[in-house]
């Protein structure tokens, strides 16, 4: 990789003034970052990294319930500290990459990033997520917006992500093993005013919400009213590892196997 | 360039680094520690697995500068003080836990990783750990016996397939 400056502040305020340089990017984790940057398809000149400011750090509960998670939070310990709150995240956040990269890659990253087969977006997505970042706090559903396409403007960064805890959730990922990202993943939130379908890996739009499986599933939470609807349409991403159509199916059966795991 | 200080296999280390040094290159390179093997330098393989701080990253996928004032356990800090073989070494040779060696690093600083967490795993669950550990060789099942049999249980189940 060419190289780069390299910054680790301390504080937010002080990486808001980092990513202020020229060609200044900000680096969480660095499992997505660094292998794109060996590649060359990334070559910013100052690295600001993210993994030295404390207030970044941590999972935590807010007064209205919510589970609040830094932004700098390692997927490890999201699987760890939030299995109590909110099980089905931490099992998210558990089969994310591999132990070794889940030590090592953030939350915040994941999001910021917003690669279309990543977990992370399901779990937002689906749950109805706050981004804080260090400006603003987004919705989930302003916050994605295509491929790798996200609200976040020019050195904003991802301070914490909370997500209100539903009465069950449940993630389905079926694993492309070379890559170990979603093929397709279904995050099902079922919440007691509606029901919220997430779906990863799929659709090169990146992640969407599944209307017609909400809809059934906010008046009949069973896998029986996922088998009546038709395969969600849409522009799906069609490659070696599996076409369009056979994407489309796979949205479908995940879906229902997520109503059924969250009971 | 940077100077980074840290604490490899016990001892203070220093030296001068680019931005873009992996924390892989400045052990292999730098310390001349060259147990921790690069083999895939794409976050995949795992034979660059090392313990920073506690836990168990990819050397190839972290900077050295973003581990100032690391804590970083090597393959050449696994073995017993006298410099014996630790446990789970030596289950590595009794089992036949390598064939041409060159993912045993990774594999060894892996399963020290998941034992550390989970002291008894299952079959299963040593499989699921290493899931970002390839052996080219293919030789997964001695690599869970051996793991299977450096955490104390019994191996005899598993030794006939």
């Amino acid at each position: 990789m060419y190289n780069f400056e390299f910054a680790k502040p301390s504080s937010i305020a002080e990486a808001v003034e980092a990513l202020g340089h020229d060609e200044a990017q900000a680096l969480g984790g660095g499992q997505t970052l660094l292998p794109t940057m060996k590649q060359r398809l990334a070559a910013p000149a100052t690295l600001v990294s993210l993994n030295g400011i404390s207030e970044m750090i941590g999972v935590c509960v807010n007064d209205a319930g919510e589970v609040c998670i830094g932004g700098a939070t390692p997927h490890a310990t999201v699987a760890r500290e939030a299995q109590a709150q909110y099980p089905a995240l931490a099992a998210l956040a558990n089969r994310i990459g591999d132990p070794a990269v889940r030590s090592r890659g953030t939350i915040g990253g994941s999001l910021a990033n917003n690669d279309p087969s990543a977990c992370y977006p399901a779990a937002a997505l689906g749950s109805g997520a706050t981004i804080k970042t260090n400006t603003r706090d987004i919705a989930a559903d302003d916050y994605f917006q295509g491929m790798f396409e996200t609200a976040l403007e020019e050195g904003e960064i991802i301070t914490e992500v909370r997500f209100p805890v539903p009465e069950k959730a449940n993630y389905q990922k079926f694993v492309q093993p070379a890559s170990r990202f979603a093929l397709v993943g279904v995050f099902v939130a079922k919440f007691a005013d509606g029901v919220r379908v997430a779906v990863t890996g799929a659709s090169s739009n990146g992640v969407f919400r599944w209307a017609e499986a909400e809809a059934a599933l906010s008046a009949d939470f069973s896998k029986a009213a996922v088998e009546g609807l038709s395969a969600p349409a849409g522009d799906m991403i069609s490659d070696l590892h599996g076409s369009g159509d056979y994407r489309a199916h796979l949205v479908k059966v995940m879906t229902g196997r997520a109503v059924a795991a969250a009971g | 360039m940077t100077q980074v200080t840290m604490t490899v296999n016990g001892k203070p280390v220093s030296g001068d680094v680019e931005g873009r040094t992996l924390l892989a290159e400045f052990l292999r390179e730098g310390l001349r520690l060259t147990g921790t093997h690069v083999g895939c330098d794409t976050s995949q393989c795992g034979a660059c697995v090392v313990h920073v701080n506690g836990t168990a990253i990819k050397s190839c996928t972290a900077l050295a500068a973003d581990l100032d004032g690391a804590e970083v356990v090597t393959i050449e800090g696994m073995a017993n003080p006298d410099g014996s073989l630790s446990t789970i070494q030596q289950a590595f040779q009794d089992h036949h836990g390598l064939q041409c060696g060159f993912c045993t690093p990774g594999m060894v600083m892996s399963a020290a990783a998941l034992l550390k967490e989970n002291p008894k795993p299952s079959e299963h669950e040593i499989r699921e750990y290493l899931e970002g550990n390839i052996c080219r060789c293919t030789g997964y099942h001695n690599i869970v016996k051996a793991i299977m049999a450096a955490s104390g249980q019994d191996v005899s189940a598993i030794a006939a397939e």
